[in-house]
């Protein structure tokens, strides 16, 4: 056995401290969650849970009034960006993959017009057209609507270009069998394209999973009733400007709440988040 | 081999053309044709005027300093983030105990938005309630980043740069582990340290990699970080945390000025365009050598 020296306990040391970095402001959110308002809002928030666990997410659950304000309750922020974050991953998926299946196995003109038109998505994020984006979404009656959060978003190039790039690797031979046995296009989608699309799919749906849950500015500007509000920019309006006496023991449990269900899908898929991650970008 | 189908496949593409012409070509010529145009107060009658709308943003004093900040914003935050990620990318990647807890531990904060990653570092530098924002004060240190500008600005970047290690990570990791072990083995036994085999194997075979993420992250940094400076500072105290993406927010929506966003608009558009095509002449380069 060689002696274990300094210098390889090196790469462990800083490992640990990176982890730490990113897990502190996790712990202390979560110790925060089981302590009183006064306690954090004095600045006295101990390394170790607290009492008030139960009551904080019951509260910050059901909407009950804080000892401050009263918020939206979380169970209704969790829905809306459940609906949103599932309503613009599957839609993503569901108009990219026949898209995809379009450009790839037909012949027709305009092709590869409609085919940069997809393309140039990527070019204009919801960021760059904030203004006139709203304007098209209250024309058409959908400011406060779960179309109106999820369905301006749901165009996807990178989603269409890894779909189609997965196509062209189907083999030839595997259409033309399904054109001797009579399959024609629909069938051969759903018999032979959509079961072979399985992994990918799945990649996917993690990605865009997360990305849906986190929208922030979009859900900002579409949503001013309380009612559709997402989970997101409810804790920002629950902090306010941020003073000393604010709820703490509510905003910190209603943040817990809020990073859960993403993170929850990083940790326990985390194979299929990272195959995702990596096609989706390459 | 293709499908013969003369409406079909127009059939399947109709949904996501909708998407795109509705939702994203209509709104980015309207923000183009309001560039050009000077709308009355009651958003009536317009003018055409030319580029007076970019001459007044870009001889705006105020702009001008918006942009430095995003520019600093953005280098740092690239920077931090990067070089975080590659060290904790070479380290994990090395046949220690434990790498694949420590993977997992440090991909999860890819799953947090920008804004609740501003949250947490509040709750730690808050000089109310954060422990170390209290530290700082106790120090003696004046630290109160609502108030000061400097140490906004840097609140931003850190809360910014942390939440983007996790994604740099994953890349690299992915970089690292298409590096051939033959290679690095060879140089082991010519002699090569750990160090020298970094700077002249790891580093240079992992510049594809370096080189997206460097177009990624500037990405992130210029558009995704509304979330971080929207939940932290508002872009205050004063404009010391504006970027030019909170701006455009702040004067189309609080301001309402029409004609001065979608200047700012266009600008960014043609920012974002130019990152893409740059990533795209990058990733054709890739496909062709690969």
């Amino acid at each position: 056995m060689k002696p274990t020296r300094f210098i390889d306990l090196v790469p462990h040391i800083v490992l640990i401290v990176g982890v730490l970095i990113f897990a502190y402001p996790i712990y202390v959110t979560l110790i925060g969650s089981t302590w009183d308002s006064g306690t954090i809002g004095r600045g006295g928030l101990p390394l170790w849970p607290g009492g008030q666990g139960l009551d904080n997410y019951a509260q910050a659950w059901a909407g009950e009034a804080g000892a401050r304000a009263k918020y939206t309750p979380v169970r209704t922020m969790m829905l809306n960006s459940l609906i949103m974050a599932l309503a613009i991953a599957l839609g993503k998926i569901a108009i990219s993959i026949l898209s995809a299946y379009a450009v790839a196995f037909f012949r027709f003109p305009l092709r590869m017009a409609f085919f940069w038109l997809i393309f140039i998505t990527l070019m204009l994020p919801v960021e760059v057209r904030i203004i006139p984006t709203y304007k098209v979404v209250a024309d058409l009656g959908l400011i406060n609507t779960y179309a109106g959060l999820a369905i301006p978003l749901i165009a996807s190039a990178t989603a269409t270009l890894l779909f189609r790039q997965f196509f062209l690797t189907i083999p030839d031979e595997l259409l033309e069998a399904a054109k001797i046995d009579g399959a024609g296009p629909v069938r051969f989608f759903i018999d032979v394209v959509l079961p072979l699309s399985r992994t990918n799919i799945a990649a996917l749906f993690v990605i865009l999973f997360i990305y849906g849950w986190n929208q922030y500015l979009w859900p900002l500007l579409v949503t001013s009733s309380g009612d559709m509000e997402t989970i997101v920019t409810g804790i920002t309006k629950m902090i306010g400007t941020g003073e000393s006496a604010n709820d703490w023991n509510l905003i910190m449990a209603t943040t817990v709440l809020a990073m859960l269900p993403p993170v929850a899908v990083v940790v326990f898929m985390q194979r299929w988040f990272v195959k995702g991650l990596v096609d989706s970008e390459k | 081999m293709t499908f013969d189908s003369r409406l079909l496949p127009y059939l399947l593409l109709a949904p996501q053309v909708a998407v795109t012409l509705v939702f994203f070509i209509w709104p980015a010529a309207q923000a183009v044709w309001q560039s050009v145009h000077l709308q009355d107060a009651f958003g009536i009658r317009s003018e055409f005027v030319w580029f007076e709308n970019f001459e007044h943003v870009l001889t705006d004093p105020n702009y001008l300093d918006t942009l430095k900040v995003t520019v600093v914003f953005s280098v740092a935050v690239t920077v931090l983030s990067m070089g975080t990620a590659l060290l904790l990318a070479v380290l994990a990647d090395s046949k220690i105990k434990g790498a694949r807890a420590y993977k997992t531990l440090l991909i999860w904060p890819y799953a947090l938005a920008p804004a609740v990653a501003a949250v947490l570092w509040m709750f730690i530098f808050n000089p109310d309630i954060g422990s170390f924002g209290r530290a700082l004060r106790a120090l003696g240190y004046d630290w109160d980043y609502r108030l000061n500008g400097g140490q906004a600005l840097w609140m931003v970047i850190m809360a910014a740069s942390w939440k983007q290690v996790a994604y740099n990570f994953i890349f690299f990791l992915a970089g690292l582990q298409a590096i051939p072990r033959s290679v690095m083995e060879a140089a082991s036994i010519d002699g090569a340290g750990p160090v020298r085999r970094f700077l002249t194997i790891t580093f240079p075979l992992l510049s594809p990699t370096t080189f997206f993420l460097l177009v990624v992250d500037m990405v992130y940094a210029f558009f995704e970080t509304f979330g971080t400076i929207h939940a932290l500072t508002q872009g205050g105290p004063g404009k010391a945390t504006e970027t030019l993406i909170f701006r455009v927010y702040h004067d189309g929506v609080v301001n309402n000025d029409l004609g001065g966003s979608s200047a700012q608009s266009v600008i960014l558009m043609v920012i974002v365009i130019a990152l893409t095509a740059v990533q795209f002449r990058f990733i054709e380069r890739k496909v062709h050598y690969a």
